[in-house]
């Protein structure tokens, strides 16, 4: 039963880690969106062009859901339908395309809005707090559960 | 009732109620900006509000931040569906001419509007001293990391955001922001 | 109205004071007479309360401007039903709402349990009196709806726009105040239990079990109704956004699924005692800090009422409510300590035991996302946001767990699983997980989290499905019975378990809306000049025009769009508007959706160009949202089967 347990145990586990990759997947769908709704593409230099939009866009996307909209509640500048969310956007775009770097982006942002700004804190310094919390105890939970269990079931039979 | 571990409780509820105890004394709607204290994001932007003499400034001239350094400039946000703005509009067009022959620049910036409503919006209020530009990717509002409107920016004469107001602004607070800014002797002049 | 009203809120706080002191003093010393003095205060407290309503409501529709709240709330212009429901539009009335909700659960649970000998019944009374008692005060207080206006003004602002924009706001919040309320009452009883020193007989919670279910249910409908909302009023086309009252509601839902699942533990094997009153405990301080965070304005929030000195009054109760509920709960922990025997780990209870963890591990995960934006500021000073990038990576590997277990936990029997049938019982269902993949992988699905969800989805809905098809054949096996009288007669037997299953297989239902239209979800914004089209996916739209209207309480704009189909036939319009109303200077955006069971086309106004010529839309697809609604219905039901277990057949259950 041990053995069985462990294995119970284990699958359970090894569950969280492909979890937490596809966690930080982001969605692509404005890239595949892209290239739908683009015409029949005639030479490889437009091939080209409609391949660099589209993971312009799917970086945009990707930014655009971690950066907050400044005039609206909680929701990012990809969700929100407000103008200045659009132009938000835009100006991810416009700075992306000028060749600058997620982070460079995300500083740009950060350092006209502060940290307000960023829909998930950076976790650096006391911000991990944030993160190892709820990892400590679900950890230290399921520590906990395999120790029980195993007293548990080693008592005598009633 | 196990008395020494019912101690338990305070200790572990104390430091929760302090914590919302502080944060009801926290405005939550108000988010600190990080510009004041750095130089002014720059600007060039075309008039679409002239303003009245002796502030008038000719529409489709662009006004550069960068002409106006070694004055003092209060950049105020605005838009004609703005409530806010609406409470706030007289005491900057009346301080406006009050510092009209000091180093002081006024500009208006409209922001997320059509100008033919806004420059209806200027007739029904009465005019505005100073002249409005316009923004209308909202390039210049993203720069100075706006959250709505009204927000008014006052930049010293080094072009370093002094005082950043949040919502309307009175001309008392305008006063003794631009009065504090030209008490400080510069290098311009 | 305004004096009448204002007379029986203050009439209904000196009856709860009074009933709050007579009965537990009477339950002590023994006085039946004064008992049925404080009985007859609660169900005074009732019925001023309910005049009170009556008083509101009345003073709502004949637009009495001298009532401060209809002055706050009330306009002309303001259709009817719109006017109704601005009752629990603004912090006074829902404050009203909350405090009758709390009278008529407490008039009920003493109807229901009056004649239980013993102090449990009084002290449980008691508790919700406390509770009420502070409502009151609220009421009478810094919540004072009655307050009087003068002069008398001719018109009113009317409700928030956001709340006189969609019928949903008739359902959602009454919805909401019933589940939330009604964690008062299990609560009430597990204090009351301590109080009578009868927590170790385990009798409060078979009284609790069904107040737990109906709150349970009422704040589950709740959500799914506010998911609802928000996705067809605010525009974005989402339904969730980890907002602050989100969480609220979501938190103490949580806790008592983990109630629901940890207390049949307790009852069949006498274990988890301490940490099942912690479940209740702590859910109902999730409430009370949910309703902190909403009415204190401590947290910026869409849904958040702004006020004034009403925060620190709801400090003080909320501290008054931690500290006496640890005091109370660690003083009697070692009365409930009880003693962890298990057959096997292969079990049921191991799987619970897991559930709990995850459950927890989820509502302390969203509390802390909740609460850092206030920590942080606290300690480093600084404003930082917590949204959906935080909570989507965080609980989204908790989530698919948890929907893994319910295929788990199902399969498992109670004590021990007989030798040599662990890898059937638990290799089965993985048929349906891949099955499910599979239909998942050709209608074009490729999303990691999103497919490892399906698989998920597939095996815990195989392991259910599995259990009512052998447990029916079973039935007809031993009986002869037909199909669906087997499957019926099954369900009968023991409906708790079975209501169970059903909720499950509502919960599956939201998990596979949630996940296909997550992952599946295309949008696409473009403006449109009349007679263009936008297509996203399979879906074409051409706009045919833009229209301006003047209604009575707003001006809207709107864009007519016709959606294609696959022969270029109009099969379909959609019109998405933007509503102005005077008390705002936004515009409400008002989104149009075309609902199918396949999926939603959702279309948002963006902006239009004030001549009318071209209109800025927003179309997104988004494939099995309507199943999130649906399945939110079988939960309930579900829970409704489960409320049918009759209480006596508890106790032969558990033994």
């Amino acid at each position: 039963m041990i053995t069985r347990r462990r294995v119970m145990i284990c699958a359970m586990v090894a569950l969280v880690a492909p979890a937490v990759t596809m966690a930080q997947h982001v969605r692509t769908d404005s890239a595949d969106r892209a290239a739908r709704g683009a015409a029949m593409p005639r030479s490889s230099a437009q091939l080209d062009s409609i391949r660099a939009d589209s993971v312009l866009e799917a970086r945009t996307t990707r930014l655009a859901v971690q950066l907050r909209c400044a005039v609206c509640q909680g929701i990012s500048i990809q969700e929100s339908p407000s103008s200045l969310a659009r132009e938000m956007r835009e100006v991810v775009k416009d700075q992306l395309r000028a060749g600058r770097s997620d982070a460079e982006v995300k500083a740009y942002f950060v350092s006209k809005y502060g940290e307000w700004i960023l829909l998930a804190p950076t976790a650096r310094g006391f911000n991990l707090v944030l993160y190892v919390l709820p990892a400590l105890l679900l950890i230290g939970g399921l520590v906990g559960i395999a120790v029980v269990v195993r007293r548990w079931t080693s008592a005598p039979a009633p | 009732m196990n008395w020494k571990r019912a101690l338990l409780a305070p200790a572990i509820a104390v430091p929760v109620i302090a914590l919302f105890g502080w944060g009801l004394t926290r405005d939550p709607g108000y988010i600190e900006s990080p510009l004041p204290g750095r130089p002014a994001p720059g600007f060039a932007l075309e008039v679409f509000a002239p303003g009245t003499a002796p502030l008038a400034r000719p529409a489709g001239d662009s006004i550069h931040l960068d002409s106006l350094r070694g004055r003092i400039v209060v950049v105020n946000f605005w838009a004609s569906w703005c409530l806010g703005c609406r409470d706030e509009h007289e005491d900057l067009t009346r301080t406006a001419l009050a510092y009209a022959d000091r180093p002081v620049s006024f500009v208006g910036v409209l922001y997320m509007d059509q100008q033919p409503a806004a420059l209806k919006w200027i007739g029904e209020m009465g005019g505005q001293s100073y002249p409005s530009v316009d923004d209308p990717r909202s390039r210049m509002a993203i720069d100075y990391g706006l959250y709505g409107v009204p927000e008014t920016f006052i930049l010293d004469a080094q072009g370093v955001v002094a005082h950043k107001q949040t919502g309307p602004i009175s001309a008392a607070v305008l006063t003794r922001v631009v009065d504090s800014l030209l008490a400080v002797p510069t290098g311009a002049k | 109205m305004g004096p009448l009203g204002r007379g029986s809120v203050i009439g209904a706080l000196v009856v709860t004071a009074l009933a709050m002191v007579i009965i537990p003093v009477a339950a002590r010393r023994g006085r039946r007479d004064w008992l049925e003095i404080g009985y007859a205060a609660v169900h005074t407290n009732l019925l001023l309360l309910s005049i009170a309503m009556a008083a509101m409501m009345s003073a709502l529709v004949t637009h009495d401007f001298s009532v401060g709240y209809v002055a706050q709330v009330g306009s002309r212009a303001t259709p009817l039903l719109y006017t109704i429901i601005s009752l629990w539009g603004a912090l006074e009335g829902s404050i009203l709402l909350w405090g009758w909700v709390l009278a008529f659960y407490a008039a009920a649970v003493l109807s229901i349990n009056k004649h239980r000998e013993g102090n449990l019944v009084p002290y449980a009374l008691a508790v919700l009196m406390g509770v009420m008692l502070f409502f009151g005060i609220l009421l009478v207080g810094p919540a004072n709806p009655f307050g009087v206006v003068s002069p008398v003004p001719a018109d009113g602002p009317g409700p928030n726009p956001l709340l006189q924009n969609h019928w949903l706001m008739a359902v959602h919040p009454p919805l909401l105040y019933m589940g939330y309320v009604g964690m008062a009452v299990p609560f009430a009883f597990a204090i009351g239990a301590m109080l009578a020193g009868e927590v170790r007989q385990d009798a409060w919670m078979q009284l609790v079990r069904r107040w737990m279910l109906v709150s349970w249910a009422f704040l589950g409908a709740a959500i799914i109704a506010g998911m609802w909302w928000s996705y067809e009023v605010l525009g974005w086309g989402g339904y969730w956004a980890w907002d602050p009252v989100e969480n609220a509601s979501l938190m103490p839902w949580l806790t008592a699924t983990a109630y629901l699942h940890s207390a049949m533990v307790q009852e069949r094997r006498g274990m988890l005692r301490l940490w099942n009153v912690n479940l209740v405990a702590g859910t109902f301080v999730l409430t009370i800090l949910g309703t902190f965070l909403t009415r204190s304005g401590i947290i910026s929030s869409v849904h958040a009422f702004t006020t004034g000195t009403i925060g620190y009054y709801f400090l003080a109760f909320i501290a008054v409510v931690m500290l006496f509920t640890l005091v109370m709960v660690a003083g009697n922990s070692d009365l409930l300590k009880t003693e962890g025997k298990l057959d096997s780990a292969a079990s049921r209870e191991t799987v619970f035991l897991l559930n709990n963890l995850l459950l927890t591990a989820f509502t302390f995960t969203v509390l802390v996302g909740t609460l850092y934006p206030l920590i942080a500021e606290a300690v480093r000073g600084v404003k930082v946001s917590v949204g959906e990038p935080f909570f989507d990576r965080m609980s989204l590997p908790l989530l698919v767990l948890l929907l893994f277990l319910m295929g788990v936990g199902p399969a498992l029997p109670w004590r021990r699983t007989p030798e040599g049938t662990l890898g059937s019982r638990l290799g089965v269902p993985v048929v349906g997980a891949v099955l499910a993949l599979a239909i998942a992988v050709l209608l074009g699905r490729r999303e990691p989290w999103a497919l490892i969800a399906f698989a998920c989805i597939g095996y815990a809905l195989a392991a259910t499905l599995r259990e009512f098809a052998t447990g029916s054949a079973a039935r007809r096996a031993a009986h002869g019975e037909s199909w669906p009288l087997a499957f019926a007669r099954l369900v009968g037997s023991n409906p708790r378990r079975h209501g169970g299953y059903v909720a499950h297989i509502g919960i599956f239902l939201v998990a596979i809306g949630i996940a296909a239209s997550g992952g599946g979800r295309l949008e696409r914004e473009g403006t449109l000049a009349r007679g263009e089209t936008l297509t996203v996916g399979d879906h074409t739209v051409r706009l045919r025009e833009v229209y301006g209207l003047q209604e009575p309480q707003r001006y809207v704009i709107g864009a007519r769009l016709e959606v294609l189909g696959a022969d270029g036939a109009t099969i379909d319009t959609l019109s998405p508007r933007m509503n102005f109303y005077t008390s705002s200077d936004q515009p409400v955006p008002t989104p149009d959706v075309r609902s199918t069971w396949s999926g939603d086309l959702y279309a948002n106004l963006q902006t239009f160009r004030n001549d009318g010529t071209t209109a800025t839309v927003k179309i997104i697809s988004e494939p099995l949202v309507g199943w999130i609604w649906l399945g939110g219905a079988v939960v309930v039901f579900g829970a409704l089967i489960g409320m049918l277990a009759p209480r006596k057949r508890l106790a032969a259950e558990a033994s």
